[in-house]
């Protein structure tokens, strides 16, 4: 039997995990809830923001922290521009085709990722990087504390736009009853926009608070397309409070099984509530429908 | 004889010809297409005819791997008897994960996301489990003798690769002029239409399913057998069930020469950026950039032409 002590520092590492995840799937949820889309491409933008992060510190010295307001609005026009040029224009018909449609996309991000940065393994070397904070037993890498803590600021701040802000209340009104949100004025399809940006500006936030204890290759997408889903499945599609809760559950649930069942099999944890959600309550945790 | 069954025949005659006259570089090239156009065919029946797009098709394929290399392997049985084995294995996986997902009422997207977290699931247990030899993969030992189901002369996995993929053409046309066809066709179309028709819609998507489950397991060991060696990420990785995808979709999902046709065209595209990255230096990685290619591809053909290919060829009327 392990250590108590041992399980309580698991847990910890694995709440401080499931930090990032939210605001990974906050974004994930947010187009779904919105657009009625599953991006599949979801992952393979956390990649490029990753390399953006990357490559910003790497050419310019620019430290990820610091980068932060830079790429999330850079990842909000990228999204915006994407779904403008892309999605939006293709986005109507069987959900399937969509789903095809950011599969191709991601195919095109992973491999022009591939062709131009190359395979390796890329990190970014920052002081900080090696600090740790004691917790009782528990010796718990400051960057994780800091992107623990600043997602869950930004997932406040989100939370509070989409509350307060007439862009927020037109993204909720457009995400209940488009027909009637086009009847009292509002731009549809710029919301759309606007909605996809947002999304992907997670993304970007998300990639500058894991740079520092994380690394990224063109096939990092993949690592997080299943766990994002997962936590937005988990959750509820569509649902903020269940991206948030699904998020802890999952990097507790990732900590736990990696503690428990070894590096290897401790991954299948993730997949199995994938498949059990799905196939016993498709609706989530927090969800109003399949 | 109709112009269609001439051109086949042509087209069948050209492909028995074809690894006489080319070097051995170019036979391999061939035997990948048509065993791409085999693996695509699997997918079609399911993904294409029936419309249950599936992302982790590779599990099939890595369970039909498996199956017969473990057979052989590690029970010392001859590969040729293990190959039925595999397809049986290939297609019980089809049915579970077919009754556990209709059970429930997945569709769509839903079913797409859920199949690519079984073959997550295969892949990390092929990792862990003793009996696979967890990331160091299983070596399948040369004996080149075709009663070992290893061949000397590559021009024979080639003719067998063609066989297999005429076998698979035939499957799908059958399957299209016959009347398990015209229900899948209407399950695709409208689930609940099709119901309404008085089709066992749930009885017909599992028996396509195990049907591709079985197919593309054949596949499976026929590339444990070419490559003598297979790992948890060969035999469940997504990149095999993206090319089954994409070939297919590309060709044209639902028809019958849809696969065959997008897998000339994703080795035309591989060639051809093979020849053009040994022109420019710095395109040296070959493999992304068809990739890329395809992948533009694949968002302009979901976009803008549903037949794929093959909607280039014929002409029909459009419907609304």
């Amino acid at each position: 039997m392990l250590d108590p002590q041992i399980i309580f520092a698991g847990v910890l590492n694995g709440l401080l995990a499931g930090g990032v995840y939210v605001l990974v799937a906050v974004g994930l949820t947010l187009i779904y809830g919105v657009l009625h889309i599953i991006n599949f491409a979801h992952g393979s933008l956390l990649m490029l923001a990753m390399y953006a992060v990357f490559w910003l510190w790497r050419l310019l010295g620019v430290d990820p922290y610091v980068a932060l307001p830079l790429v999330i609005a850079g990842a909000f026009g990228f999204g915006w521009l994407l779904y403008r040029g892309v999605i939006g224009r293709f986005s109507h018909g069987r959900d399937e085709n969509i789903l095809l449609i950011t599969l191709g996309l991601s195919i095109v991000i992973d491999n022009a990722a591939l062709l131009f940065f190359g395979g390796d393994t890329q990190t970014i070397d920052v002081p900080y990087a090696g600090r740790f904070v004691e917790i009782g037993a528990a010796f718990l890498p400051l960057p994780k504390i800091v992107s623990f803590a600043a997602s869950l600021l930004l997932c406040a701040v989100l939370g509070l736009y989409m509350a307060k802000s007439d862009t927020g209340k037109a993204i909720r009104a457009v995400a209940k009853e488009r027909q009637g949100a086009r009847l009292v004025g509002i731009d549809v399809d710029n919301i759309f926009a606007i909605s996809y940006g947002i999304g992907i500006a997670c993304l970007g936030a998300a990639a500058c608070l894991l740079m520092p204890s994380y690394y990224v290759t063109p096939t990092s997408g993949h690592a997080f397309v299943l766990v994002a889903f997962t936590i937005v499945v988990l959750g509820g599609m569509g649902s903020f409070v269940g991206a948030a809760v699904g998020g802890f559950i999952i990097g507790i649930t990732e900590a736990l099984g990696g503690l428990f069942l070894g590096e290897q099999l401790g991954q299948i944890g993730i997949s199995l509530i994938f498949i059990l959600i799905l196939l016993l309550k498709p609706t989530g945790l927090f969800g109003s429908r399949a | 004889m109709s112009r269609t069954a001439l051109l086949c025949l042509a087209a069948l005659a050209a492909a028995l010809v074809y690894p006489l006259l080319v070097p051995n570089y170019l036979v391999n090239v061939g035997m990948l297409m048509l065993f791409t156009a085999f693996l695509g065919q699997s997918w079609n029946l399911a993904g294409g005819y029936a419309g249950q797009t599936s992302f982790g098709h590779v599990v099939f394929f890595g369970v039909g791997a498996y199956t017969s290399t473990i057979l052989q392997v590690t029970y010392g049985w001859n590969p040729w008897l293990a190959w039925p084995i595999a397809m049986l294995a290939g297609g019980a996986v089809g049915w579970m994960i077919a009754v556990l997902s209709f059970r429930a009422g997945l569709r769509g997207s839903y079913f797409a996301l859920i199949t690519l977290a079984f073959a997550e699931v295969f892949r990390i247990l092929a990792n862990s489990v003793p009996f696979t030899r967890g990331g160091l993969g299983m070596l399948i030992k040369a004996d080149q003798r075709p009663e070992n189901f290893q061949f000397k002369d590559p021009i024979w996995i080639y003719y067998l690769a063609l066989a297999l993929c005429v076998i698979s053409l035939l499957i799908a046309w059958q399957i299209a002029r016959g009347r398990f066809g015209a229900r899948l066709v209407a399950i695709r179309e409208n689930e609940d239409a099709a119901r309404a028709l008085g089709i066992d819609v749930f009885a017909e998507k599992v028996k396509v399913l195990t049907l591709s489950g079985a197919m593309c397991a054949a596949g499976g060991t026929f590339y444990a057998q070419k490559y003598l060696y297979i790992d948890p990420s060969i035999a469940f990785g997504v990149d095999k069930s993206v090319e089954m995808l994409l070939v297919t979709m590309v060709g044209g999902a639902g028809t019958i020469f849809g696969p065959l046709i997008g897998s000339v065209a994703l080795t035309v595209i591989n060639e051809a950026t093979r020849g053009l990255a040994s022109v420019v230096p710095a395109l040296k990685n070959v493999q992304p950039l068809s990739l890329v290619v395809y992948g533009v591809m694949l968002v302009l053909i979901v976009a803008r032409l549903p037949d794929g290919l093959m909607g280039l060829f014929r002409r029909r009327p459009r419907h609304a």
